[in-house]
C-alpha cells in the first residue's frame, strides 16, 4: 500500500490568548490517500480550518506528527516551512486573497518567483494554469475587474501552477452563489479527477461537500467517530 | 512578472498617497543638496590655487581699521604687483535704501581691478576731483544717475566734522564690467578717499582693509603668511586670505552658517521621517492579509521584511535622486545668477552625502514597517487578527 499524501498522528493545537490557554485539537489522527478529495465539514469553532492550517503548513501543532508528502512537517523551522509550502502545497481561499495591484497573470506568476525559471516561462506557465481555469481572455485584468468567481478561478490557478500535489481550500465557495460555487466545485473535481491533486476543503455547505469523495465531520477538535 | 515589479505595484497602489510622498522627499532632498552647498562653500578651507588678489584686514575683524602706512611695506613685498585700499563708507540713499560705497584711491583701484573698465577720461576726473564718486553701471540705472549730477548720499558711520552725516558728491564716472559675470557685479560706488579721510569726524589715516593684486598667483599662500607674520605681534595684526575667502567672511557676519544650515537640515529631514514614516506604516498596516497570502505562498520571512524594505527604499532613492538633480540645475542657475560669486551646486561630496542620507532615511521610515511584516504570523493574519 503507497503512503497517504496526509498523515495526522495525535496532534494536539493549544492556542493561547493571553493568559488563556484554548486547545482546538485533541489528539487527532486522520490519513488522506494521494488522490483523494476529502471536505472537512463541522460547527464553527470545531477546528476545522486549523487542521487545514496544520496540514498546509501555515501553522505548527502544539504536538502530535504530520506527514504530508512523504515529509514530516511538524518539525520544520518557519523558514524551512516556507520552503516547503512553495513546493508542494497549493491554497485556496474563501475571500481569493489576490493582491489587487497586480494583473491576474502576474497574480498566478506570484508563486513563481521562488523557482528558478525564466521569466518567459513563468509567463508561459501561468498562462497555462489560467487556461486550465478558463481565464486565459482575462489575463490582463486586475482582480477589481473580475467577478467573484473568475477571481477565485485566478485564486485556483495561482494553486496549481507550481504542481503540487496537495491542494487545500478554505471555504473556496463561501462567498460565492450557488451555481458559480458549483462551477468552482465542478474545477476542483476536475482537477482531482484528471490531474491527480489531492484535495481538501473545508465547508460549511453540504451541497458543496457532496463535490468530494469523502466528508469527514469535526466537532470539539476531534473527527467524529473519534469523538465518540 | 518580477519582484521589482512587485515591489513598484505595491508602491503605486495608492497613487495620490505616494506621489505626495515622494514630493515631499523631493523637495527635502533639492534644500538638502542647495543648503549642503552653502554648508561646504563655508567650510572649505582656504584654498591659494590660482588666486590673483589677496585680502589684507585686522586681525580680529575688518571692522577695525588698519593704518594706511602699511602701504609701503606690503607695495614692497617681492611678488605683489600693486596694492588698493578699501574704507567702508556704509552708504544710503534716500529713503534707507543702502548703497554699497567705499573710499578709494582711484587710479589704484583702476589698476588692481582691470575687469571693471571705464574711460580714461573719467578715471582722471575721478582722480582729480574730490568730491568725486564713479558708480557700476548696474547701480547708475538703478537709479538713474548720469554722470555730472550730484549725488546726495547719507552715511550710517562716518559723519563729517561738521557733524552732518549727509554726504554729496559728483559722479564723475560709471565703470562696468567686462564680462556678463562682472557687469552683474558693477553695482557698487566709490569716492574719493583723500576727501572722505580729510573730511570724516573719525580717525585719519586708516582703512579696512588693502588689496593686493598679485605678480605670479602661485606665490599668493606664501606671501599671504609673509604678511601676517609681518604684522605679528605689532597693535595692528593682519589677517591676509583670498579674495573669495573674503568676500564669504562677509555672509559670514550673519552668525554660524553650517549650524543654520544643520538646524534647517534637522527640521527637514525630522518632519520628512514623520510623512515617510507614517506613509510605510500606513501601507503595510493596510495589507497585512496580503503580506500574509505572501509567506502563505512559501515566500520567507526575510522575503517579505526585503520587500517592504525595498519599497521605502525606492520611496527614498526616486525622490532622493530627484532632489538632488534639481539642487544641481537650480545650483547652476544661482551661480550663473550671481556671476559665479555663490558656487551651489551640489558636489561630489555633497551628492555621496545626499546617497547615504537616502540609505539611512530608507531604513530609519522602512525597518519598523518590515519587522512588523517578518513578524507577522500567517494564521492570525488572514484571521484578521
Amino acid at each position: 500500500m503507497s503512503e497517504p499524501m496526509v498523515a495526522v498522528r495525535s496532534i494536539t493545537k493549544v492556542y493561547e490568548r493571553g493568559a488563556q490557554k484554548i486547545e482546538v485539537l485533541h489528539g487527532l489522527t486522520l490519513e488522506i490517500p494521494k488522490g483523494d478529495f476529502v471536505a472537512l465539514m463541522g460547527p464553527s469553532g470545531s477546528g476545522k480550518t486549523t487542521l487545514l492550517n496544520l496540514i498546509g503548513g501555515l501553522d505548527q501543532p502544539t504536538s502530535g506528527e504530520i506527514r504530508v508528502g512523504g515529509s514530516r512537517i511538524d518539525q520544520l523551522s518557519r523558514g524551512q516551512l516556507a520552503r516547503w509550502r512553495a513546493h508542494n502545497v497549493g491554497f485556496v481561499f474563501q475571500f481569493y486573497n489576490l493582491m489587487p495591484v497586480l494583473s491576474a497573470q502576474a497574480n498566478v506568476e506570484l508563486p513563481l518567483l521562488l523557482t528558478k525559471l525564466s521569466a518567459t516561462q513563468r509567463r508561459r506557465n501561468a498562462a497555462v494554469a489560467l487556461q486550465v481555469v478558463g481565464l486565459a481572455d482575462r489575463a490582463h485584468h486586475k482582480p477589481r475587474e473580475l467577478s467573484g468567481g473568475q477571481e477565485q478561478r485566478v485564486a485556483i490557478a495561482r494553486a496549481l501552477v507550481s504542481d503540487p500535489q496537495l491542494l487545500v481550500c478554505d471555504e473556496p465557495t463561501g462567498d460565492l452563489d450557488r451555481q458559480t460555487a458549483d462551477e468552482i466545485l465542478g474545477l476542483l473535481q476536475v482537477l482531482n479527477a484528471e490531474h491527480g491533486k489531492t484535495i481538501v476543503i473545508v465547508t460549511h455547505d453540504p451541497k458543496a461537500a457532496g463535490f468530494a469523495r469523502r466528508t469527514l465531520h469535526l466537532e470539539k477538535g476531534r473527527l467524529l467517530e473519534q469523538a465518540a | 512578472m518580477t519582484r521589482t515589479g512587485l515591489v513598484v505595484a505595491n508602491l503605486f497602489r495608492r497613487r495620490t498617497r505616494t506621489i505626495l510622498t515622494l514630493l515631499s522627499v523631493i523637495m527635502a532632498f533639492l534644500l538638502f543638496g542647495l543648503l549642503q552647498s552653502i554648508n561646504s562653500i563655508f567650510s572649505a578651507g582656504e584654498d591659494f590655487v590660482g588666486a590673483t588678489r589677496l585680502v589684507t584686514q585686522a586681525r580680529v575683524s575688518f571692522t577695525q581699521p588698519l593704518p594706511l602706512s602699511m602701504l609701503p611695506k606690503l607695495e614692497a613685498i617681492p611678488g605683489v604687483a600693486r596694492v588698493a585700499y578699501s574704507q567702508w563708507f556704509g552708504g544710503v540713499w534716500q529713503d534707507h535704501t543702502p548703497v554699497f560705497a567705499f573710499a578709494v584711491d582711484p587710479l589704484r583701484q583702476r589698476d588692481v581691478y582691470p575687469e571693471f573698465t571705464m574711460p580714461a577720461a573719467q578715471w582722471q576726473a575721478f582722480a582729480a576731483t574730490r568730491t568725486g564718486m564713479i558708480a557700476g553701471r548696474a547701480l547708475a540705472d538703478k537709479y538713474g544717475w548720469k554722470i555730472g549730477q550730484k549725488v546726495p548720499l547719507a552715511s550710517n558711520i562716518y559723519p563729517q566734522k561738521n557733524g552732518s552725516k549727509a554726504w554729496v558728491f559728483d559722479l564723475v564716472g560709471i565703470y562696468d564690467g567686462t564680462t556678463e559675470d562682472t557687469r552683474k557685479q558693477a553695482i557698487s560706488a566709490y569716492i574719493n578717499h583723500d576727501y572722505f579721510d580729510e573730511a570724516n569726524a573719525f580717525g585719519k589715516g586708516r582703512v579696512n582693509f588693502f588689496i593686493l593684486r598679485l605678480a605670479d598667483a602661485s606665490r599668493a599662500a606664501a606671501i599671504a603668511r609673509t604678511i601676517d607674520a609681518m604684522f605679528e605681534n605689532s597693535p595692528d595684526e593682519t589677517k591676509t586670505q583670498t579674495e573669495k575667502q573674503f568676500n564669504l567672511s562677509f555672509v559670514k557676519q550673519i552668525g554660524d552658517i553650517g549650524l543654520i544650515v544643520r538646524w534647517i537640515l534637522f527640521a527637514v529631514f525630522f518632519t520628512l521621517l514623520l510623512v515617510v514614516g507614517n506613509t510605510m506604516a500606513q501601507s503595510v498596516r493596510e495589507r497585512i492579509p496580503e503580506l500574509a497570502v505572501l509567506k502563505t505562498l512559501g515566500f520567507s520571512d526575510g522575503a517579505v521584511l526585503g520587500f517592504v524594505l525595498a519599497e521605502a527604499l525606492t520611496l527614498c532613492l526616486c525622490g532622493g535622486l530627484i532632489g538632488l538633480a534639481l539642487a544641481t540645475f537650480a545650483g547652476a542657475a544661482v551661480e550663473r545668477g550671481s556671476g559665479g560669486q555663490f558656487a551651489l551646486r551640489p558636489d561630489l561630496a555633497v551628492w555621496l552625502l545626499g546617497l547615504a542620507a537616502i540609505l539611512l532615511m530608507s531604513l530609519a521610515v522602512g525597518l519598523l514597517p518590515a519587522l512588523r511584516a517578518r513578524r507577522l504570523k500567517i494564521v492570525d493574519a488572514l484571521a484578521g487578527r
